[in-house]
């Protein structure tokens, strides 16, 4: 059970956020190319968003309360790793890369978020949409996907 | 018109607010009314909720955008720390006079010497802002500047959720909270300057990277008057 490492894109698609944990395991990409991974899985999400097959006729449901929007892609499956993807309320989209036995990656990715609420948005030097460079966040980040990795 | 005004001028006859004498709680009549136990309003916050604790996102998010005030007119990192101090200082005045009114009637006596203050300053005033002490007091060895006392604490709540940029790596936004010290010190009679520094996060992998220490410099007069007090 491994994590291999994290994106944050935020609500325009830009990268916000890249850090990988564990050398190995995903094949390294220069900095550019993290960018047009961003770039194009917010596309890609879009999409899938609108990929809805199910009918969505009655807008209101009986209750009156408005359904969940469909919520696009979630995970992605492969031979060798998994990626789940997490998006906020606000639609910044966390991306967490990990081995295919990971268990709890909900859990891991919303720590992930409330990290981030707590030491990237309380912070006053940060400003929004830009990217990411706190420290406090790094290190707990950084403490956390540790102690998770040598479970 | 006419009977407003009689009315109003029969009532202040007889509402008149007694003076008290020598604080004594069993004043008859209406007007000021001391609870029987000598309990005031002042005597406890207004949050009374059983462990009188409030919200830290809340006041993550109000020191934040307190933060980004600060900054928004100033062009550098001293102007910045000395807004902040700005801000600190009238609370930590007020704050003086709230928690003496809260001591037990008998000490209800401003601090009268550096010892006392500084004390003061690590017990009642970090108990009553942080619920918990200060880490660690102590005086300047620095043959130099002999009279600097230094307030430690290793994490100080307002720096929580604060990551100060590489390129202005200088601030510590904990100069607030060195505002309300030197508001005190002001208050109880002691002028002096406080400054906040970062102390901790030299090294990987340590235990208090947030580590902050206050260092209060008091004005010449106060330690002279401190040496004659000594002396007598």
């Amino acid at each position: 059970m491994t994590i291999f490492s994290l994106i944050i894109i935020n609500k325009a698609g830009g990268l916000i956020y890249n850090r990988s944990f564990h050398e190995g395991g995903l094949s390294k990409i220069s900095t550019n190319d993290y960018l047009v991974l961003a770039g194009t899985f917010h596309g890609v999400h879009a999409i899938t968003a609108r990929l809805n097959p199910l009918p969505t006729n009655n807008r209101l449901s009986s209750s009156g309360t408005r359904p969940d929007p469909p919520s696009g892609l979630e995970i992605l499956e492969s031979e060798n790793f998994r990626m789940q993807c997490f998006t906020t309320l606000t639609g910044i989209k966390f991306l967490l890369f990990s081995d295919t036995t990971q268990t709890n990656v909900d859990t891991i990715i919303r720590r992930v978020y409330e990290m981030y609420t707590d030491y990237v948005m309380k912070n006053p030097f940060y400003q929004l949409e830009m990217p990411v460079r706190c420290d406090l966040f790094e290190r707990k980040l950084l403490s956390y996907i540790r102690e998770m990795n040598s479970r | 018109m006419s009977k407003v005004a009689a009315n109003g001028g029969g009532g202040g006859n007889k509402d008149q607010i007694p003076v008290v004498v020598g604080g004594s709680s069993s004043s008859s009549g209406g007007g000021l009314r001391y609870p029987s136990n000598g309990k005031t309003i002042y005597h406890r916050p207004i949050n009374r909720s059983k462990t009188t604790e409030l919200s830290q996102a809340s006041f993550a998010y109000l020191f934040s955008e307190m933060v980004s005030y600060a900054q928004r007119r100033v062009t550098g990192i001293q102007e910045l720390e000395k807004r902040l101090n700005l801000q600190g200082h009238p609370i930590g005045l007020k704050l003086l006079d709230l928690l003496l009114i809260r001591e037990p009637p008998r000490s209800q006596t401003r601090p009268l010497n550096i010892i006392t203050l500084l004390h003061f300053l690590k017990n009642n005033l970090w108990t009553h802002l942080f619920g918990r002490q200060a880490d660690k007091l102590e005086k300047s060895l620095n043959s130099e500047v002999p009279d600097q006392y230094m307030i430690y604490d290793n994490e100080p709540l307002v720096n929580a959720y604060v990551s100060v940029p590489r390129e202005m790596n200088s601030l510590n936004c904990a100069a607030f909270v060195a505002g309300i010290i030197e508001g005190v010190c002001d208050g109880a009679c002691f002028p002096a300057t406080v400054t906040a520094h970062s102390v901790g996060g030299k090294e990987e992998g340590e235990m208090w990277p947030e580590k902050t220490v206050f260092v209060i410099a008091f004005q010449p007069e106060v330690l002279e008057r401190e040496s004659l007090i000594g002396k007598g």
